[in-house]
């Protein structure tokens, strides 16, 4: 999930995703290929804006 | 809707916060909110929520108190290690954490946090370090490396600097710590383990303030300021089997010193309690 209203760019979280899902556009994260995302958390750690988190789909 | 943690220990109204973008004390507030959560869902611990209590000066970092939704209060500039002991002393059973910076506990607060490690006063200390005044305008503070650049210092800084956790055991506390802000999940083991030792503790966590430190000193962006962190911040562990060479410019993170020694609470009430029996004599 990203809460667009709350991300900065600071471009923390697409430059430590291991598998390249986000990208920074016009100042704001965008997750290019969710697809390869494998849910490691690493942006929801990183993020210092609480911007990006994972959430489970089938709840 | 903000994640879980957050939703569950942070005044959601006063989001998104107003440090700069990439600016590390988001990462260390959220270490400290997902320690202060582990303890209280560990069924081995009996922490709970109410029992918490955050206290902070004034700075850039001090802006946490506000964000935790928590017993919280925002004291004078350099005073929270002596708010906080007020707090400790008048209710010995509460978890008083101070989050404070660089500046605010080693310059203007300095003699309150020598004083505290001395008296081993239960609290728990979170300093995020980040090199410089961030919310004056990026003067140099006690923790600036010698020769770096800061607006007060446009030729380079004369000060050797402290190292806020060695000057804390120095001064006699029982529990002094290292973390960062790359390493967010270590770090917030560390402090979890700060917030159970019984007797004063502090973390000394380096933060990464890119907007006036890093751009000053051409360190680059957050993320460039991170990647340096990766490289030359070592989990204690890893750092004990590197030769003296690989050691080179590096720094161990991880605990530093841990002692038992009386804590000033316990001896206080201690003291009543002799006095009142000897005064019924």
């Amino acid at each position: 999930m990203i809460e667009d209203t709350w991300c900065k760019g600071c471009g923390i979280c697409a430059a430590f995703c291991p598998r390249q899902v986000l990208e920074i556009h016009h100042g704001k994260v965008r997750a290019v290929a969710p697809e390869k995302c494998v849910s490691c958390g690493m942006c929801e750690l990183r993020c210092p804006d609480y911007a990006i988190y994972l959430v489970n789909l089938e709840e | 809707m903000p994640s879980d943690l957050v939703h569950l220990y942070m005044r959601i109204d006063h989001l998104p916060q107003m440090w700069c973008p990439g600016c590390g004390n988001g990462v260390i507030m959220r270490d400290v909110a997902q320690a202060i959560d582990e303890l209280i869902n560990d069924p081995d611990e009996r922490f709970t929520r109410e029992d918490f209590v955050i206290v902070s000066g004034i700075g850039c970092s001090s802006r946490a108190a506000g964000y935790l939704d928590f017993n919280s209060i925002h004291t004078t500039h350099g005073r929270a290690i002596a708010f906080a002991t007020g707090i400790k002393l008048a209710n010995p059973k509460l978890h008083v954490i101070v989050l404070t910076g660089d500046g605010d506990c080693s310059a203007i607060g300095g003699n309150h946090l020598i004083h505290a490690a001395r008296r081993n006063v239960g609290l728990t200390v979170i300093v995020f370090n980040n090199d410089i005044y961030g919310m004056t305008g990026g003067q140099y503070s006690p923790t600036t490396p010698t020769g770096d650049l800061a607006t007060t210092a446009p030729y380079g800084n004369l000060d050797r600097p402290f190292d806020i956790a060695q000057l804390a055991a120095g001064a006699g506390a029982s529990f002094t710590a290292r973390g960062d802000v790359f390493h967010a999940r270590e770090t917030t083991e560390i402090i979890k383990q700060a917030i159970c030792h019984h007797g004063f503790s502090l973390v000394d966590v380096y933060s990464v303030c890119p907007t006036y430190y890093g751009r000053k000193n051409k360190k680059g962006d957050a993320v460039e300021m991170l990647k340096w962190q990766q490289a030359n911040l070592i989990p204690g562990a890893r750092f004990e089997t590197m030769s003296q060479e690989d050691r080179q410019g590096k720094k161990p993170i991880g605990v530093l010193t841990h002692n038992d020694y009386p804590e000033y609470t316990d001896e206080y009430l201690k003291l009543i309690d002799a006095c009142r029996k000897k005064g019924r004599k």
